[in-house]
């Protein structure tokens, strides 16, 4: 006999997007249902360099699982994964490395800038640090913190969930697009 | 019993008055010698059998910019494993010239401490198999430990000065 649940029994539930129904058949728009899917199955790649690398350790952890938004399988290669997470001090001499596993990740890509660091070189103002993760490849979201806690981790990925959801499947297509690419030096 | 008055009498019984500067701040024997003998002196701390100095602990230069003509001091730190003594040494050398041969040949360690020593300073060891920089970006062409490179990042163009004091 189990015990019933007594906590976390309000939970939320995806719903569905609403479509015309039928006797074994939905008719709905196909970017909904795509984005629908593309947000709630992110696989990031946790590009830990640091002390955010330890808070993304605990974020990934039971306590605040990250699994529960789809990131069960954390890759480590960019070529299986669409979440690039740079959590961490970048170095002016890692700029480069960073940027290769960038281009090395499939459309569509998603990068979030977790930490001080990774947004803008934190308090390491000196010749080694680079001053933010920008300056070599696009960013998405900056997460803000030094280290950010689990839960800020977890926002950030959350509105990483919400630009996936409205970003439709022809914006990596568009000249816009291409445009910001090349202000980075990537074709 | 290995003391600081007995490696100081034997030193200076071998190199008489080329070695100067005798201190023990914190009771480790620190000393002063011409930057062409440096080599000459590890070689005889390293070989002979009551000295003993056969580990290079670290080797790092500070850049004095008052000192003209002497502005950059190597310094190496060494250690007799033995009988668990240190002892100092430094070689002093000038900015437009700053030669000082490697020993790199001696202990394997000193390669890298050289190659950071002139990624940083700009001390050029001469005789050093592979002197490039190690811990900073290859393209830079300024040596970032020395006292006139400044602190922060220069191409940051947000930071308020009024806030960093500089106002």
């Amino acid at each position: 006999m189990s015990r019933p649940v007594q906590f976390n029994n309000t939970v939320k539930f995806e719903g569905i997007p609403e479509g015309y129904m039928g006797e074994g058949y939905m008719a709905t728009n196909f970017e909904k249902v795509v984005s629908m899917a593309r947000k709630n199955s992110i696989w990031p790649l946790p590009f830990a360099t640091s002390c955010c690398g330890i808070e993304f350790m605990a974020t990934m952890a039971s306590h605040y699982d990250l699994a529960r938004f789809g990131s069960e399988r954390v890759g480590f290669s960019p070529r299986q994964c669409d979440l690039l997470m740079v959590m961490g001090t970048i170095a002016k001499k890692m700029g480069p490395v960073l940027k290769q596993v960038y281009l090395q990740m499939a459309e569509p890509r998603w990068v979030i800038a977790v930490g001080a660091c990774a947004s803008s070189g934190g308090i390491f103002d000196t010749y080694s640090v680079l001053q933010g993760i920008d300056q070599v490849i696009p960013v998405d979201v900056y997460v803000p913190g030094c280290p950010p806690r689990p839960e800020a981790i977890l926002d950030g990925f959350m509105k990483i969930q919400d630009l996936v959801n409205a970003e439709g499947l022809r914006r990596r297509h568009s000249d816009q697009y291409k445009d910001l690419l090349a202000g980075y030096g990537i074709q | 019993m290995l003391t600081n008055e007995t490696i100081q009498q034997q030193l200076t019984d071998k190199f008489g008055d080329q070695l100067s500067d005798w201190q023990e701040p914190y009771g480790m024997l620190t000393f002063t010698g011409a930057k062409e003998i440096n080599l000459k002196v590890l070689q005889y701390l390293f070989d002979d059998e009551t000295l003993k100095f056969r580990f290079l602990t670290d080797l790092q230069a500070v850049h004095y910019p008052n000192n003209k003509g002497a502005e950059l001091a190597v310094v190496y730190h060494l250690h007799n494993l033995a009988d668990n003594v240190r002892i100092r040494f430094k070689v002093f050398t000038d900015i437009s010239q700053p030669d000082v041969f490697s020993a790199s040949a001696l202990y394997q360690a000193a390669n890298w401490m050289e190659r950071e020593t002139y990624d940083f300073f700009g001390v050029n060891f001469v005789g050093h198999p592979n002197l490039i920089r190690v811990l900073n970006v290859d393209e830079m062409d300024y040596f970032p430990m020395r006292k006139e490179f400044p602190l922060e990042d220069q191409t940051r163009i947000d930071k308020d000065d009024e806030m960093f004091g500089r106002g």
